[in-house]
């Protein structure tokens, strides 16, 4: 993170900002900055605050406190809104026009012209792999289409800083991988970017830095590799599945320093090793060991242990 | 299972505010504005008809006859123009004075009592006989028939010693003892009636038009639509044109709606949009799209049904641009008002169409009560109608649009102006 936060050069300060829709927190005086040249990930389940930080960065939400400012200038301002291009979780396209016609749409509205513009579009159609389909009307188009098309939306001024709103929601494999490129096309040349997401996988992929939200508070900032350490240190990840009764599995899990939910005994061990102990205490208590897992904690661990619950759930 | 399923939709139903006030509310409105036009809820039964009379014989049988009419309830005599401020004390109408008023529409009808009726009351007999003349507006075809039929029944109830005094008289010229010769007289008399029926069937109305219709001679002139090749199809076009025009308005702005609920709402105003941007876009784009549509109605009323459109160029196109412009703001302010599409459909449904109904797009606003005559001024329908009427039918300069103009472009600039305060809360959460 950064200290000169109202630099004129750091893409985005937000400070102490809080936001509430009549009797539900969507965000508790939250604070971040986001380095130039960075991914930086927004981290958390549905209903943490994620979109409406987002939405209050592209000035569309109100803050009740706090600032955002971006490049040095207040949120919403005209020369904030010219450094970004956001693109909303939402496919915030026209259905009937075609990918031309809908670049070339977003492409007016963020100002360009003429041969700036036909160049823009081009760009676009060819970064997200649409050339072929640019004459084609948007519910023409599969599901993963849409999704680069509407990256392409948000990109077609070239912005300095882009934020994406869970972009790979409903696509499959082949087309998260394909916006996976296109995110990491943007990185290399240099744009700033905010990705926000609930899918581990994706941030530990795409961010050098992660903030993770819940209940409208960011519970843990940093890099993958600081927000693992700072949760576990160098220990490693043990999850033993058991299909013994449960309140025999809680008991022995919480004697031997781990917890047990749905009969799996997760512990943090500090070496590979302490994993045979673990199971020779199971078969001394007489429960029946079904599988073992061993790893080197990830995000997922990291939320676990921050929040006592899954991602997902 | 049957019953789970008639459940489900009735909860369905009640939980679905658009198509519960289609199903419920809007037949009770419609029904509501035809019980109130065809006088389900006025005692007094027909609606009065306005009636300009011109007394040009100035003798005590005609003012007998002006004040018969005066108390009949079926119509609404005029015998001079509504007081003005600059002219408080106006003078009684005269045969000019009436036809112009006609002209204008501020009357359907005008009766001018003629010269000589006094004298000679009866519309037969020996020697020549005074013919009333009544003027008339054909975009009424309602009013001179009624008119005419009234001042028939008038005389005979107003007057029935004058008529027995004419009907001794001529009697008297006739009888003495009923000669060879008053026979004859008589005969030829019923012979020329019957000669009259004869030519009356074989004419279907065209000899009342020729004098020959009751008691008194009456005479029908069409002062308005007599030289007009398509009578009453501009009124139908502006009728029927400016109620789609309303729901194509509404249909169009409802993509702000959508456009809400895809999020390209959003991403526009973070661009470089601002609302009243987006709104006038949005407002451009409604009124052009109701103007071609007006255009388009017009040229195929040109096309088909011979309706004089080149010749008011200038006037259709003041009077498609106002209306357009009227109803463009209209759909602004249900789309901004509104929710979601289902609720902006619901409400312009209803909205358009009981507009429609007061407005006299689907039926004339001169067959309504006085009530809903001055309800309908309320509408777009009306105003546009009126204009339209002016422009094709009265062949009025454009000048005389002002009013209507005037109306239609200051609350489409109202509405617009609505739209706008109400489209702030898609600006900022």
């Amino acid at each position: 993170m950064t200290d000169s936060a109202h630099a004129p050069g750091i893409p985005l300060h937000v400070e102490s900002l809080s936001k509430r829709f009549g009797d539900v927190i969507a965000l508790a005086g939250i604070s971040l900055d986001v380095r130039a040249r960075t991914c930086f990930g927004l981290l958390g389940p549905n209903g943490a605050g994620k979109s409406t930080l987002i939405r209050s960065i592209v000035g569309r939400v109100r803050p009740d406190s706090g600032t955002v400012t971006l490049y040095g200038e207040a949120a919403n301002s005209p020369a904030a809104r010219t450094s970004i291009g956001w693109v909303p979780q939402d496919l915030a396209l026209y259905p009937l026009l075609t990918c031309r016609e809908n670049l070339h749409a977003f492409g007016r509205y963020q100002g360009l012209a003429g041969g700036p513009l036909r160049d823009a579009i081009a760009w676009c159609l060819e970064w997200a792999g649409l050339a072929d389909r640019s004459g084609s009307t948007v519910k023409t188009l599969s599901g993963g289409m849409r999704r680069r098309l509407n990256l392409a939306a948000g990109v077609i001024h070239r912005p300095r800083l882009v934020l994406l709103d869970e972009p790979t929601v409903g696509v499959d494999p082949q087309s998260r991988n394909r916006i996976f490129d296109m995110v990491s096309e943007l990185r290399a040349q240099g744009t700033t970017i905010i990705y926000t997401t609930h899918y581990m996988e994706e941030a530990e992929r795409l961010c050098d830095y992660i903030a993770i939200l819940d209940h409208a508070r960011v519970i843990a900032l940093g890099t993958k590799d600081e927000l693992i350490t700072q949760s576990f240190g160098g220990r490693y990840d043990a999850a033993i599945q058991l299909s013994s009764a449960a309140p025999a599995t809680e008991e022995w899990a919480r004697s031997n320093g781990g917890a047990c939910k749905d009969g799996i005994a997760r512990f943090s061990i500090a070496r590979p090793l302490e994993i045979a102990a673990l199971l020779e205490s199971a078969e001394r208590a007489g429960l029946d060991v079904v599988d073992v897992i061993l790893r080197r904690p990830n995000l997922e661990s990291v939320f676990l242990h921050l929040t006592g619950r899954e991602l997902r759930e | 299972m049957i019953p789970t399923i008639v459940r489900n939709g009735f909860l369905a139903l009640r939980r679905d505010r658009g198509a519960f006030i289609l199903t419920f509310v809007l037949p009770v409105a419609f029904f509501s504005i035809f019980a109130l036009v065809f006088g389900g809820m006025d005692t007094s039964g027909t609606p009065r008809v306005s009636v300009i009379v011109v007394d040009q014989d100035h003798s005590q049988v005609s003012a007998r006859l002006v004040r018969g009419l005066e108390e009949e309830p079926s119509l609404k005599v005029m015998t001079q123009p509504a007081p003005q401020d600059s002219n408080p004390h106006p003078a009684p109408f005269t045969a000019v004075s009436a036809e112009s008023a006609v002209r204008q529409g501020d009357a359907p009808a005008a009766i001018l009592i003629p010269e000589g009726f006094g004298e000679h009351p009866i519309a037969f007999g020996p020697g020549s006989r005074p013919t009333f003349v009544i003027l008339h507006d054909s975009s009424d075809p309602i009013a001179a028939q009624v008119a005419s039929g009234l001042l028939q029944k008038v005389v005979m109830t107003s007057l029935p010693d004058i008529l027995a005094f004419s009907g001794a008289k001529y009697l008297g010229r006739v009888s003495g003892g009923l000669t060879s010769e008053q026979r004859k007289l008589i005969a030829d008399d019923l012979t020329r009636l019957r000669n009259y029926v004869q030519r009356r069937d074989r004419q279907g109305g065209q000899a009342a038009a020729h004098g020959m219709n009751g008691i008194v001679a009456v005479k029908l002139r069409d002062v308005v639509g007599a030289s007009k090749r398509s009578p009453m199809i501009a009124f139908y076009a502006a009728g029927i044109g400016v109620m789609f025009l309303l729901f194509t308005a509404s249909g169009a702005a409802g993509s702000l709606i959508e456009e809400h609920e895809s999020g390209a709402l959003d991403r526009m105003l973070s661009a470089r949009v601002s609302m009243t941007t987006l709104l006038a876009g949005k407002m451009l784009y409604c009124w052009l799209l109701a103007f071609f549509q007006l255009v388009l109605m017009f040229l195929w009323g040109w096309a088909v049904f011979h309706l004089e459109l080149f010749s008011h160029i200038p006037g259709f196109v003041v009077m498609t641009a106002a209306t357009a412009f009227a109803v463009a703001s209209f759909g602004m302010v249900l789309a901004s008002l509104s929710r979601s599409r289902p609720q902006q459909a619901a409400i312009s449904t209803l909205l358009i169409l009981v507009m429609s109904a007061v407005g006299g797009s689907m039926f004339p606003r001169f067959l309504m009560p006085e009530l809903m005559k001055k309800i309908g001024l309320f509408t777009f329908n009306a105003w546009a109608i009126d204009g339209y009427t002016k422009v094709f039918w009265r062949d009025e300069p454009v000048t005389s649009l002002v009013p209507q103009v005037s109306v239609l472009v200051g609350s489409g600039i109202v509405l617009f102006v609505v739209a706008r305060l109400l489209a702030r809360r898609w600006e900022t959460a």
